[in-house]
């Protein structure tokens, strides 16, 4: 077959099919589009302000790599003027996360970006293997997300750091509508396409890869010979998300636009006030003081059940029951406390968001 | 009717190594009777021959499983006719799932 030449260059051969929209290009434009997309997703909403330290959240994996190349690269070319560190949670999952910790060590030196490792035993004083022993492989994957969201918080506290961004890219984004509209959470269905969560007691979460295809990342990483780790986890994988994965899949195949379809469909759902209205309020957990819609918040009631070695009743409905009172030998988690930056961020924020962000 | 047979250099990536063994590269030969091999064949023998257990997260009907990328000589198979796009000798078809973790 004579080879087709780029559509935007017109020089070089073209070697990939543009998901999103059909275009055959070259690897060099491809680099090109790739990396500036994701800018204009980033400068369009006005994601960063100058000086901000962000961190990225760091696995080791395709997305979490990908987004620390593309962060330090865009960085660099467009002057965001950022200080970028690279963020890893140690599940405490041996020949899992033991291994893809290494990957990330190795992009430490690779990008020359600082690291910090934050594990759930030091925070929890309980690994994943333990939890997972306690409580069986069912249900371990709720323990997992509640700790890993509270534990890349709290790292990024550590480092004086209110804003982290994570490699969720649009086909997570499109599987998370799915799942949230299966499961009737509204409240998560109007937040999951937002490029940024805010908060005025909560760290800044951004996902720059939003509009990115899964199939663009690993391209991507594959033809830049970046190192990744790509190994399933250990522990069952959620059956009811990897379900919703495949189903996007299968319609990705048909039509590569169902993603970014999805996508907007979900940014364009108002949600009724009535509907608002009846949503809880996010208030402190007042054990630890960390953001909660409950007097306690979820990582507290089943830290509470693995101590009592009651977990499995902390999931479900009867989370909002659990007793207040806590003995003074049972480990609780540290007092979350926010970074100064942000106390700063949110009070200078009204008056002059517009003018320094990038 | 003579048997036209092409010598591949075969790679798996993303987590697909698992399925062959945890071999990352093979050499293998496919074969077709009277047409050139494609795609489709190469597929159909991995398949056959080269997956102990769990085919079904590499193959579905005569196609991937969706997820999962093709590459010919660092080509998009999606601009080469897919399954129907014809193997050259020692070409070099690249295999990389996107459905693990990142």
């Amino acid at each position: 077959m004579p080879p087709r030449p780029c559509q935007l260059c017109s020089n070089n051969r073209a070697m990939i099919k543009r998901p999103k929209t059909g275009q055959q290009v070259c690897k060099e434009c491809f680099f090109f589009a790739f990396e500036e997309e994701i800018h204009k997703t980033i400068s369009d909403a006005n994601t960063f302000k100058r000086g901000e330290r962000v961190a990225i959240g760091a696995s080791g994996g395709k997305d979490s790599t990908v987004l620390a190349h593309v962060m330090k690269t865009l960085n660099e070319r467009h002057d965001y003027g950022l200080e970028l560190f690279l963020l890893s949670i140690d599940e405490g999952i041996t020949g899992y996360r033991d291994d893809s910790l290494e990957t990330v060590k190795r992009n430490k030196e690779q990008y020359q970006l600082p690291l910090k490792i934050l594990s759930y035993n030091e925070l929890y004083g309980w690994t994943m293997d333990r939890i997972v022993e306690a409580v069986g492989k069912k249900n371990n994957c709720t323990f997992c997300g509640v700790f890993r969201r509270q534990a890349l918080d709290r790292g990024a506290s550590s480092l004086n750091i209110s804003h982290i961004v994570t490699g969720h890219n649009a086909d997570d984004v499109a599987e998370t509508v799915l799942m949230n509209i299966l499961r009737g959470d509204v409240s998560r269905l109007g937040r999951c396409v937002e490029i940024t969560t805010r908060g005025e007691d909560t760290i800044n979460r951004s996902k720059p890869f939003k509009y990115t295809y899964e199939k663009e990342i690993v391209m991507y990483a594959y033809f830049k010979k970046l190192d990744y780790f790509s190994t399933e986890c250990i522990y069952s994988p959620e059956a009811y998300r990897g379900f919703a994965r495949t189903y996007i899949k299968d319609l990705e195949a048909l039509r590569p636009s169902t993603i970014i379809d999805i996508i907007h469909s979900a940014e364009n759902i108002r949600i009724s006030e009535v509907v608002q209205d009846a949503l809880p309020k996010q208030q402190k957990c007042q054990r630890c003081g960390y953001i909660s819609s409950n007097e306690l918040c979820k990582a507290c009631v089943l830290l509470q059940g693995l101590e009592k070695g009651t977990a499995k009743m902390a999931i479900g409905s009867k989370a909002k029951h659990v007793s207040q009172e806590v003995s003074s030998d049972t480990r609780t988690i540290p007092m979350f406390k926010m970074p100064d930056q942000q106390v700063r961020n949110n009070q200078t924020n009204q008056t002059n968001q517009a003018k320094q962000s990038v | 009717m003579s048997s036209v047979t092409r010598n591949l250099n075969v790679e798996f990536g993303g987590g697909l190594e698992i399925l062959f063994n945890h071999q990352r590269q093979i050499k293998l030969v496919v074969s077709a009777q009277g047409r050139n091999p494609t795609v489709r064949d190469l597929i159909k023998k991995l398949a056959d021959e080269h997956i102990n257990e769990r085919r079904e997260l590499f193959i579905e009907g005569d196609t991937v499983r969706p997820g999962i990328l093709v590459l010919i000589n660092d080509c998009d198979w999606e601009l080469r006719d897919e399954l129907d796009g014809e193997l050259e000798d020692g070409d070099v078809v690249v295999f990389i799932s996107t459905l693990h973790g990142g």
